[in-house]
């Protein structure tokens, strides 16, 4: 592809208080070029497209815009320079007309000229194609629609880039078709389009080019014609092909009881997982593997109670219940550590004793508070035992770092005394030294007799730690490792095509 | 040490309130220094005090309430007094409807009213918990129509409660010197005292209303917090509508505490609370209750024309919400800091500047 280059980026750098966000990395892109830029959670995308769009400001390199050295300070600014982006949550106004949302805060003197807007944004969405009155209400448009009116908002101006932060995964195959389409009318009209998603398919479908970021450095850019998949997610996960080495795995000890610690037969539940078969033995550490979106946290979700189960059957020790809610799956023996620390794991403003507690404390009963002496022990043991950095059990637990915050939400689980352990990434967004504390935490506990289950967007910390690796892809399940056919080549091969 | 600083912390979140209690007591000092003087009469004490304690206690109890409310539900419950009005009805319609007034009759009207205080606030806490009505939205239906119920109950002739237990309840018992109104709350925070030391109530109440995401998966149903929030409001509505009524000693449906949410969301919001839920302070919330009350006498005893009092009472407030407001903690912190870099760099400068800068400030001032 010899077109011209639109946007050059080159070394660009940036750092936040304890993380390298971004290690000079570059980034081009051409004219008619739909370019998808792909990597894991915390490779550094959507940084770099927030330092693109100048919601964050760069710590090194320069941005190039159509030859001219350009440097924004807001989206505001970039908008304005012909860079339009649509962000994965729709952030329009459900209650304004669908003219009204195209032209929110653009117009340049303080009063609308509704017939001028109205008639423009007509033109506008009959030349894309969207099916869209300009005077109906927002709201009464379907997702995809809405979707496609921030696109069109977006690139409403003389829009030279548009930027598009997991538009799909809202839609269904029949609205991402229709994106699509739109993507590619704009493609015809030398619109230079990033494409940030989770879907490979997808990528394939549509992109030209793929530039891959892992743990804020760049991988590479490629054609999307000549990288197979199983190629581009070596790449993603960060283990060349070649490079499978012989890890020397650790054998897990397997009390062969007859009778699974958890068992599940057609589990489903609210959040769109399809219907499920799980069990995990005594001692066990099992992983779901897959990349993000895959549904891996949706099972666990649902083994768990945490969304709303919606079919299948459930023994525990070989014994039928019901797991209504995550109370009923704590009683029974069931912790959980979810995925997003901030937003389902610490409660901020509590300190780090209260947090410590929590869990055990509900077990026990609203009417039966612990004694604060009693908390206090508790938190000091597990403080000392995780080795939490803290100036206090007084403290809040938001002021600590991440892979201290992260420590206290699995001593509160440890607190409870699981007999099987659910912990959904619990590494992620901490530090290499405490990572590797959590690995070898998780396989004390498994020699100890608990259960664990092990989810992680690094494929190489999963094969160490699990001896068994459940495979998900688009929210089904669609193998499984163990033993000998437990390697990194494997499991990416079933990632990639989903079964064997 | 560590004890200490613990303290200090506590303390630190109730400094609005204590400042600003501390503020009215030196300018009512500056007014007269007989404020704290405390007289006998009939065998009771008398004076502004006194009169602060007895005055507030409606809001004192009300603001409770409405601090968990608050915390747990990120909102506000607007319907407080018209409950209270209903509740004050239902409990005068059972006083005015037996044939003698005994302690038991009193006793039962009041049980009866906690019950419909309790009824009231069910339906405000399904409306919020599992309808999600806005707080503020849920609880206009009853601040609208409670008024008119309350009517409907005792039946619009403005009932008077003309026996002696009612009386002693309202004022003072012979024999005590202390206010009646003044012990009942002081019982209330007693008791509000003991259930937070003898239940998890302020854990669930503070991670449902920091992180309602995380609270769930930890085993608190949000819902049923929430819904508990609004039934304590209801008890300490029926509270707060027993004391009043009594104290006025007739049911005025149409006055009885009247707009007194607006006070007890004042009393939350001195009291250091966040009005967006979280942590929060019920000592605080009953600071800022007495010290409204304080305020409201001050104008008085200022002898503020009773129409301006309230213009003065809402300066006054609009002050002290910009004095503490977070803009204002950021701008006074960078100032500080400003202050603290220059003063460093002054001492780096080395000690030849200051010599110059010492004469030459004495070389104005003779000037």
């Amino acid at each position: 592809m010899q077109s011209e280059i639109i946007l050059k980026m080159e070394g660009i750098c940036k750092s936040f208080p304890g993380v390298r966000a971004l290690h000079n990395v570059d980034f081009v892109l051409r004219k008619g070029e739909i370019h998808a830029l792909m990597g894991e959670n915390g490779a550094g995308k959507s940084t770099l497209i927030k330092v693109l769009t100048g919601v964050y400001e760069k710590d090194a390199g320069q941005t190039i815009l159509d030859g001219r050295p350009v440097h924004f300070k807001s989206p505001q600014e970039a908008l304005n320079m012909g860079i339009g982006t649509v962000f994965q949550e729709i952030m329009l106004c459900p209650n304004l007309t669908v003219a009204e949302n195209m032209f929110i805060g653009r117009s340049r003197n303080n009063f609308v000229q509704w017939t001028k807007m109205n008639a423009k944004a007509a033109q506008i969405l009959d030349s894309l194609g969207i099916q869209a009155s300009p005077t109906q209400e927002l709201s009464s448009c379907s997702i995809a629609v809405q979707q496609m009116v921030a696109i069109a908002r977006a690139i409403d101006m003389d829009c030279k880039i548009l930027i598009l932060d997991e538009p799909t995964s809202s839609l269904d195959d029949d609205e991402v078709n229709k994106l699509f389409a739109l993507m590619r009318e704009l493609k015809s009209r030398g619109v230079g389009i990033i494409f940030i998603t989770h879907f490979l398919d997808q990528v394939y479908e549509i992109s030209d080019t793929i530039t891959v970021l892992r743990n804020g450095k760049l991988i590479g850019e490629y054609q999307t014609a000549t990288l197979s998949q199983i190629e581009l997610i070596s790449h993603m996960m960060g283990k060349a092909l070649s490079d499978v080495s012989e890890m020397k795995k650790q054998e897990q000890p397997k009390s062969r009881s007859s009778v699974p610690v958890f068992e599940a037969t057609g589990l489903s539940s609210a959040a769109g997982v399809r219907p499920f078969n799980f069990t995990i033995e005594k001692g066990e550490v099992n992983g779901f593997a897959g990349l993000l979106g895959s549904g891996r946290s949706e099972s666990v979700r649902a083994i768990f109670a945490a969304d709303k189960v919606t079919g299948g059957e459930v023994k525990i020790n070989g014994k039928q219940v019901k797991l209504k809610t995550p109370l009923d799956a704590m009683k029974k023996g069931i912790g959980y550590l979810p995925e997003d620390r901030k937003h389902d794991g610490i409660i901020g403003e509590l300190s780090v004793r209260d947090n410590i507690i929590l869990a055990l404390q509900v077990m026990k009963g609203f009417f039966k508070p612990f004694s604060r002496k009693q908390a206090e022990e508790f938190a000091n043991q597990y403080i000392k035992k995780l080795d939490i950095r803290t100036p206090s059990t007084n403290t809040p637990i938001e002021s600590l770092s991440g892979g201290n915050q992260q420590k206290v939400v699995l001593a509160r689980w440890l607190l409870t005394h699981p007999m099987y352990l659910i912990l959904d990434e619990p590494t992620r967004g901490i530090d290499v030294g405490t990572k590797v504390e959590i690995q070898k935490l998780v396989l004390k506990l498994a020699e100890d007799g608990m259960s664990l289950t092990f989810i992680s967007s690094e494929i190489d910390e999963m094969l160490r730690v699990c001896s068994r690796l459940i495979v998900m892809k688009d929210r089904e399940i669609v193998g499984e490792l163990s033993g000998k056919n437990l390697t990194e080549q494997d499991a990416m091969h079933m990632i990639a095509q989903g079964g064997k | 040490m560590s004890r200490l600083k613990a303290y200090a912390n506590r303390l630190s979140h109730l400094f609005l309130p204590l400042s600003v209690l501390a503020l009215l007591i030196i300018i009512n000092l500056i007014k007269g220094t007989d404020y704290f003087s405390i007289t006998m009469v009939n065998g009771a004490f008398y004076g502004n005090i006194p009169n602060i304690l007895f005055g507030a206690s409606e809001l004192v109890i009300l603001s409770i309430g409405m601090t968990l409310v608050t915390a747990a539900s990120r909102g506000q419950d607007i319907s407080i007094g018209e409950i209270g009005a209903i509740t004050s009805a239902t409990f005068v319609l059972y006083v005015l409807n037996a044939r003698e007034v005994t302690l038991l009759t009193i006793l039962v009207g009041f049980l009866i009213s906690c019950v419909v205080g309790i009824i009231l606030g069910a339906f405000n806490g399904t409306l919020v918990s599992v309808f999600k009505v806005q707080p503020m939205v849920a609880t206009l239906i009853l601040f609208l129509g409670g008024r008119s119920i309350a009517f409907m109950i005792d039946g619009k002739v403005s009932p008077i409660l003309a026996n002696e237990i009612s009386n002693k309840i309202g004022t003072v018992i012979p024999g005590v010197p202390i206010q009646t109104p003044i012990i009942l709350t002081a019982v209330f925070i007693a008791i509000v005292a003991i259930v937070l030391k003898t239940t998890n109530l302020r854990l669930y109440v503070e991670s449902v209303g920091i992180n309602p995401n995380a609270a769930r998966l930890n085993g608190i149903d949000p819902k049923k917090i929430i819904f508990l929030t609004f039934l304590i409001m209801g008890v300490c509505s029926a509270v707060a509508g027993f004391i009043a009524v009594n104290k006025a000693g007739r049911h005025d449906s149409v006055n009885i505490l009247k707009f007194i949410m607006m006070d007890a969301i004042l009393a939350v919001a001195l009291g250091g609370n966040s009005l967006a839920g979280g942590k929060f302070s019920i000592t605080g919330s009953i600071i800022g209750a007495y010290t409204i009350e304080m305020l409201n006498r001050t104008l008085l005893r200022l002898e503020v024309n009773p129409e301006a009092i309230k213009s003065f009472k809402a300066v006054f407030i609009i002050i002290l919400m910009v004095i503490a407001s977070p803009v204002v903690r950021v701008m006074v912190k960078k100032v500080l800091d400003r202050a603290k870099m220059l003063y460093a760099e002054r001492q780096a400068d080395g000690l030849n500047n200051t010599v110059v800068s010492i004469t030459g400030t004495t070389g104005k001032k003779e000037d």
